[in-house]
């Protein structure tokens, strides 16, 4: 325990990184970062913090037995995926793995969709056949939600291979864990992406645990912005708990793509304050090591402190944006929670078309 | 003592080939590893090497000579120290063509376990009628089988080509017809294909659409299922199925499962192609018949054809399927030939069985190469009186039950064939769905002939007990007809 914890700490100040353009470091959050402007902080609280308000329900839900199955929550790795997502133009895609609320949220899924989808009701995104961790949106671009660890990226950079195909210019945002970023076809993936300079980016959300084992207990090189140097893949490292950064280094992931030099890896530094899933007793971590991040790097906490601070908003206006928050995310619980089953008839309904 | 330079076999399964160039001329001295000549298949083109040391004394066969099969002598190679002229008249005469020796099986044909297998060139009728078979016996139940003879318009013309040419041919035409049909796997392009193939696709659709992949399956397969995401419509192809094994979690639980846990928005319209199944002598790794692992997967449709015609109207049919497919071919089947119709746009439906050959006294059920089997099988079974019904199922999943519970009520016997193995095989599931739908009429319990429960042998003699046999096929049928 203490040794995990001690590694933890060493690989969370890793952003400082000597081979990595991003200065941005978990310990002085504002320090070098670039700046946002205010609709930026703004609009980053909102969506951050729908995610955190609706993952904090998700949680409530599932305690009381209205989500079944495995339901892992994204809390505290909101600046990730709300970040890239600032970096995107329409049209690019996203994919991820299980952990994916938070990346349906960001863009732009109906709260009510996902949340019925947890409660496994014919409302659902995918009609409650999917669950948790199998929802998609053609038409906000999202590829699921995959239950399989590092399938997404060998799917991802296949929709990255379509874009090269049809030459439209779109980028996909691939996203991994450090657990799947061991996996074998995470390094077949790099290597057709650069050896046909695919438009993808991956983004590897090192939360610096795989389940429960920590990164240094796994991995051989706990870099990950190094894992396609081989290949030739240029990599950062990211404070992935400052917004600001991700959208910086997403920017530069995003161009670097679009404009034909293939894909690029962004290691986002990032950290779940939750269990794996709801069933994880957390034996692998202290509380004094979560409660030293949700202190000290809280990512919605750094920009709340800008807008009150540099924004000069009133506590009572960052009030009223969560309560709108929460009355989406109620509405959301609301609707889960009374939306009836799936008719037994869909059992036998899309299979095949 | 003069050495006979023979025919050699470019792959396991070849009987002859092309001896397309000499490189050497008579009296020239030769040394180990010196290359002597050119030889083609339908295949591959190879050169072949000298082993010994020696002077070519004599060209047996010419330049330009087609279907030589191999082990025949082609030329005569004088040995050190020996007298070239007298080195050259040892020549034993000239060995005819392959296809006038083709009568009884050749010893490499033995030596390969081929000789179980026949071609259809040795069965009546597989030649002329495949695709023409008349419309299925009426039926004492609603029970209808399918009429595979409306699938060819009366009077249109038949062209004999290999299955591989039908595999190219159909993959051509859908390729021109849609921009987002593209090829992609190991050596699909400037190799040609491993097995020829994907045959002058690169030269004709450009290396944007014919893509040569690392060896790297689950990777490919994974990029493919995400294109296919997208809407485009990836022919994947796997130089053998049992490659395959490394990619099985994205056919089965990114292609296969995706429609459903999206709940209908997202499917993968996506064919996965190649070998599948033994071919000769390559041992357990190479020859595994997946037909069952796969027909076992709610989400996919997996097809397994034998004839040519078959084999390019349903991969036409897989292409435009909005679906997950696995198209199940053969090696041994790729090069034979059959009668494909000439027409512009020939698709074969998905799902539909074919009453290959009419009969009334037992129906044997059987698929791919086990079709070989089954039809010279029947021809034995016509001599001692049993009038067999042989059902090419064609698509194995979804399964055209129809046709073989009709075909039953009516002969009230059944006998499955097929090279897998038995355990959860398809002839296990046939059986089920004769007792689910035609127990009563059964005369006799339903047998089935499979691949023997063993990892493929590699030994000449292993190999040919693992697969099952035509006499395995008739004493079945005897049986169940309590003969």
């Amino acid at each position: 325990m203490a040794v995990a914890a001690r590694k933890a700490g060493r690989v969370g100040t890793g952003a400082a990184n000597k081979t990595t353009s991003t200065k941005g470091s978990m310990r002085g959050a504002t320090s070098n970062s670039p700046q946002f402007d205010k609709n930026q902080d703004l609009s980053a609280y909102n969506e951050m913090l729908l995610i955190r308000r609706f993952e904090e329900k998700s949680g409530q839900m599932y305690g009381m037995g209205l989500i079944g199955g495995f339901c892992h929550l994204y809390i505290g790795q909101e600046a990730v995926v709300v970040g890239m997502q600032m970096a995107t133009k329409e049209g690019d895609q996203v994919i991820t793995g299980y952990r994916d609320h938070g990346h349906m949220l960001a863009c732009g899924m109906d709260a009510k969709g996902v949340m019925a989808e947890l409660t496994g009701r014919r409302g659902g995104l995918s009609k409650g056949k999917g669950g948790s961790m199998h929802m998609f949106s053609k038409e906000k671009h999202f590829y699921g939600g995959h239950g399989i660890v590092g399938a997404q990226v060998s799917l991802g950079t296949g929709i990255a291979f379509a874009n090269h195909y049809r030459e439209n210019g779109n980028v996909c945002l691939t996203y991994f864990g450090d657990g799947a970023a061991n996996q074998g076809q995470v390094y077949e993936s790099f290597n057709m992406a650069q050896l046909w300079k695919l438009p993808v980016v991956y983004v590897i959300e090192n939360n610096r645990y795989a389940m429960g084992t920590s990164v240094s207990r796994a991995s051989a090189q706990t870099d990950f912005s190094k894992r396609g140097v081989s290949f030739g893949i240029p990599g950062e490292q990211v404070d992935g708990m400052d917004i600001r950064a991700v959208y910086a280094a997403g920017q530069r992931a995003v161009e670097h793509a679009r404009t034909g030099k293939g894909p690029y890896i962004l290691e986002m530094q990032t950290y779940r304050y939750r269990g794996h899933s709801m069933s994880d007793p957390a034996k692998y971590r202290t509380k004094d090591e979560v409660a030293r991040m949700r202190e000290e790097h809280d990512p919605i906490e750094q920009v709340r402190r800008r807008l009150l601070e540099s924004w000069k908003l009133s506590e009572d206006e960052l009030k009223a944006i969560d309560s709108r928050v929460r009355e989406i995310v109620n509405e959301a619980a609301e609707f889960a929670t009374h939306d009836p089953e799936p008719d037994p008839s869909e059992l036998y309904t899309d299979i095949l078309l | 003592m003069a050495i006979d330079i023979l025919m050699p076999a470019l792959s396991p399964t070849m009987e002859q080939g092309k001896l397309a160039k000499w490189l050497k001329k008579e009296g020239d001295q030769v040394k180990p590893g010196d290359v002597l000549a050119e030889i083609e298949t339908d295949k591959a083109t190879m050169e072949v090497e000298a082993i010994d040391e020696g002077v070519l004394a004599k060209i047996l066969v010419s330049d330009g000579t087609d279907n030589v099969a191999v082990n025949t002598p082609i030329a005569i190679l004088a040995g050190e120290g020996e007298d070239v002229s007298s080195a050259a008249s040892s020549a034993r005469a000239p060995a005819a063509p392959a296809q006038e020796a083709q009568a009884a099986p050749t010893p490499d044909m033995q030596r390969e376990g081929m000789a179980d297998r026949p071609s259809p060139d040795s069965i009546p009728g597989t030649d002329t009628s495949p695709v023409a078979e008349p419309a299925a016996p009426s039926v004492i139940t609603n029970r209808t089988s399918y009429n595979a003879m409306a699938e060819i318009p009366e009077g249109t013309e038949l062209v004999n080509m290999t299955v591989r040419e039908a595999l190219r041919d159909a993959m051509a035409e859908e390729m021109r017809k849609d921009q987002n049909v593209l090829v992609m796997g190991e050596e699909v392009a400037e190799y040609q294909g491993a097995y020829k193939v994907t045959q002058g696709l690169l030269q004709e659709f450009g290396a944007k659409r014919v893509i040569d992949t690392p060896i790297t399956e689950h990777g490919f397969a994974g990029v493919g299922v995400g294109a296919a995401f997208t809407g485009l419509r990836p022919i994947v192809e796997f130089m053998t199925f049992n490659f395959a094994m490394q990619a099985i979690d994205h056919i089965i639980n990114s292609a296969a499962k995706t429609l459903y846990m999206s709940g209908g928005q997202l499917g993968a319209p996506i064919v996965f192609r190649g070998p599948n199944g033994a071919a000769a002598r390559v041992g357990a790794q190479h020859s595994h018949d997946y037909a069952a692992w796969y027909s076992n997967v709610p989400g996919l449709k997996v097809i397994a054809p034998y004839t040519a015609s078959d084999a390019k109207g349903l991969l036409k049919s897989a292409i435009r399927d909005p679906n997950p497919i696995i198209f199940l071919e053969n090696e041994i089947l790729y090069g034979q030939s059959f009668p494909v119709p000439k027409l512009d746009d020939f698709t074969v439906p998905i799902g539909k069985a074919r009453i290959h050959r009419e009969g009334k006294d037992v129906t044997i059920v059987s698929f791919s190469i086990g079709m070989t089997y089954a039809l010279k099988a029947a021809q034995e079974l016509e001599k001692e009186g049993i009038d067999a019904e042989v059902i090419d199922l064609r698509t194995i999943r979804p399964m055209d039950t129809d046709t073989i519970v009709a075909s039953v009520m009516k002969t009230g016997r059944c006998v499955t064939v097929e090279e897998g193995f038995p355990q959860s095989g398809i002839g296990a599931e046939i059986a089920m769905r004769i007792m689910e739908n035609a127990f009563d009429y059964l005369d006799a319990p339903v047998a089935r002939v499979t691949g023997k429960d063993v990892p493929m042998p590699y030994a000449a003699n292993l190999e040919k007990l693992a697969l099952p046999n035509v006499a395995e096929v008739v004493q079945a049928a005897k049986a169940v007809c309590y003969r």
